[in-house]
């Protein structure tokens, strides 16, 4: 039982990590019907600019995250512009083969760049342990990481549901066309979930280096999957289902490693994403909507 | 029967031209003016013919976005290898073995997931071929993570230029068979061919097991070269690889699939020391292509034998036939 509750406290902090990835995913998925596969890769990107903030230019947490999520908003948008915009009106597998493609640019752009080595993160915040009931532990990072994560959930969930930019939001991504006959500016409604999308993924690779204090050019490429697979498991393009999604899938790997089958924890993932895709296409809180002919 | 008849003569002296190709390398390679390199890469071309072609077949011909063909190629190494080295058996056996048991995982990995579309689809594959991958990382009898050595090294040229000579004969059979038609009549429209009385998942899944028999096929021949196999290599770059072969090339077309993949085995041979900088290249060439010429180089033409001067039946054919990447 111990074992299980320390493991629920692991999967939960990983778990936020997941869920702020699958965010991204899930806002631009519902607004451009994109898997945009290179969010894992600006979320390692949101990674090294934390890294940079805090090892080189000496800054504090804090100021590192702000940079971080906002230099990412500026690249989501860029590469928005770049490489989606002009294949809006083409086939979705177009869009989706760039995505790819955008996904091996960063990666291994970043690598020429910062070389393949591993990089540890410099140690901002010295870990205090908190003992709770009897053995089980929590961090003083875990804590944050979970604090950082809900504020920005809320927060989003204020600009998606009380703000006119969130409202534009929502109209174009029920129907584009109607929300341009509305008077909505469409690019820049798209651009602006970008920006929100890349922003989420930044500050999410700032928390990872917080929390496992290493980094490396790759390291977006498996929690970019899992958080996609969060965002399918919660219903792809629902901002809540993206939340419970992401926590639900650090959970189930926290347990997967916690009782020894650690090397099963990425399959774990996917055996979880084709059962719900064949059982439960739409995901858990989405509704399915029949293909139009 | 009957279009083998007609086009009788063309096939004489396409078979004349192939003989005379294996046989001139072979030569070139025993009195070793191929060099170790150049053969390694020559068999690399091959391997990657066979991978890029069975992967049109399921994403170009039948529609169906896959990105887990290295699953397939795994199961197919790691099945063959298994045959040779624990069992000791003769390498065909070894093969088809490998071969038959990555179509067996087709059709398992098709019917359920081939229900799927679009994005979905490509997520689902792309699922699946890192399910693979962990799968045998996490079985010792084959090595793990460590991956599987001591394989006898019984692929060479022969072996791969006569197999992918086989692999592209009977893929571009199958396209043009009735069961071919069907195929790509899905691609065109699904509802539509449904309407039409076509079972699309039968269809769907025929493709998917032809194409993972291929690559598992291609599998084989990679483990029995490099000696040695490991999960890790059948991992997600390596489908994205054999995908930009398939999308430079063209989504429908055989012969832009060859050139595409002699053209990036050639290339990344000579980016060897620089891998970042060919997956970059790589992946700015996959934007481009897609921005500006989304169809690929060929589109769903074939380079056909009309541009050496015979009279073509369709007009309209030769007319694309003769022109690469117009």
């Amino acid at each position: 039982m111990e074992v299980f509750f320390q493991q629920l406290i692991n999967g939960i902090s990983l778990g936020s990590i997941y869920a702020l990835i699958a965010l991204g995913y899930t806002m631009v998925y519902g607004i451009v019907q994109l898997i945009n596969f290179a969010h894992g890769d600006i979320y390692m990107v949101g990674a090294y600019l934390g890294f940079f903030a805090t090892a080189i230019l000496g800054w504090s947490f804090i100021p590192a995250l702000l940079l971080a999520m906002i230099v990412c908003a500026i690249l989501g948008v860029v590469i928005e512009k770049l490489a989606y915009k002009p294949l809006r009106n083409s086939p979705r597998i177009a869009a989706l083969i760039t995505a790819i493609g955008v996904s091996l640019f960063l990666e291994y752009g970043m690598m020429l760049l910062v070389k393949p080595d591993v990089r540890t993160f410099p140690q901002v915040l010295s870990e205090v342990q908190y003992k709770l009931f009897g053995n089980l532990v929590i961090t003083n990072r875990q804590i944050i990481i979970l604090v950082i994560t809900v504020v920005l959930m809320l927060l989003l969930q204020y600009i998606v549901h009380k703000t006119r930019m969130g409202k534009a939001m929502r109209a174009v991504s029920y129907d584009k066309q109607a929300a341009q006959l509305m008077g909505i500016n469409v690019n820049n409604t798209i651009s602006f979930t970008f920006a929100i999308g890349s922003s989420l993924a930044a500050a999410a690779g700032v928390l990872v280096g917080i929390y496992y204090n290493a980094i490396n050019p790759l390291m977006g490429i498996m929690p970019g999957l899992k958080a996609f697979v969060a965002a399918v498991l919660g219903g792809i393009g629902i901002i809540p289902g993206a939340m419970a999604g992401g926590f639900l899938l650090g959970i189930v790997e926290a347990m997967v490693s916690g009782y020894g089958k650690s090397l099963y924890r990425d399959p774990a993932a996917f055996i979880i994403l084709i059962i719900i895709l064949i059982v439960l296409p739409a995901g858990l809180f989405g509704k399915n909507v029949r293909e139009k002919v | 029967m009957l279009m083998f008849k007609r086009n009788l003569g063309k096939q004489i002296v396409i078979f004349m031209a192939l003989l005379a190709i294996w046989g001139s390398v072979y030569l070139l390679i025993q009195t070793g003016i191929i060099n170790p390199f150049y053969e390694l890469n020559l068999i690399l071309i091959g391997i990657n013919i066979i991978l890029a072609v069975s992967l049109n077949l399921i994403n170009g011909f039948n529609g169906q976005f896959s990105i887990g063909h290295a699953g397939f190629m795994a199961i197919g190494a790691y099945g063959a290898a298994i045959i040779t080295i624990k069992a000791g058996l003769p390498f065909p056996v070894a093969l088809l073995f490998g071969a038959v048991v990555a179509g067996i995982f087709g059709i398992l990995v098709g019917l359920p997931t081939l229900r799927l579309r679009g994005d979905y689809l490509a997520i689902a594959t792309l699922g699946f071929g890192e399910i693979i991958r962990g799968v045998i990382v996490n079985i010792d009898y084959i090595g793990g993570a460590y991956g599987l050595s001591g394989i006898p090294k019984m692929a060479n040229w022969t072996w791969v230029f006569w197999l992918t000579v086989l692999t592209v004969v009977i893929i571009t059979n199958f396209i043009n068979s009735t069961h071919g038609r069907a195929t790509v009549s899905i691609r065109e429209n699904e509802i539509a061919a449904e309407a039409m009385g076509i079972n699309t998942t039968k269809y769907k899944v025929m493709a998917f097991t032809i194409g993972s028999f291929f690559a598992g096929l291609a599998g084989g021949l990679h483990a029995h070269y490099f000696y040695t196999i490991q999960p890790g290599t059948f991992n997600f770059l390596k489908s994205f690889d054999i995908l930009v072969m398939v999308v430079l090339g063209g989504q429908g077309s055989i012969t832009g699939s060859i050139i595409a993949a002699i053209g990036l085995t050639i290339l990344s041979a000579s980016l060897q020391s620089l891998v970042s900088l060919r997956l970059v290249i790589y992946a700015l060439l996959l934007i481009i292509i897609m921005i500006f010429r989304p169809q690929g180089l060929m589109g769903t033409k074939e380079f056909s034998l009309s541009v050496f001067g015979e009279k073509s039946k369709d007009k309209g054919e030769k007319q694309h036939g003769t022109s690469i990447g117009q």
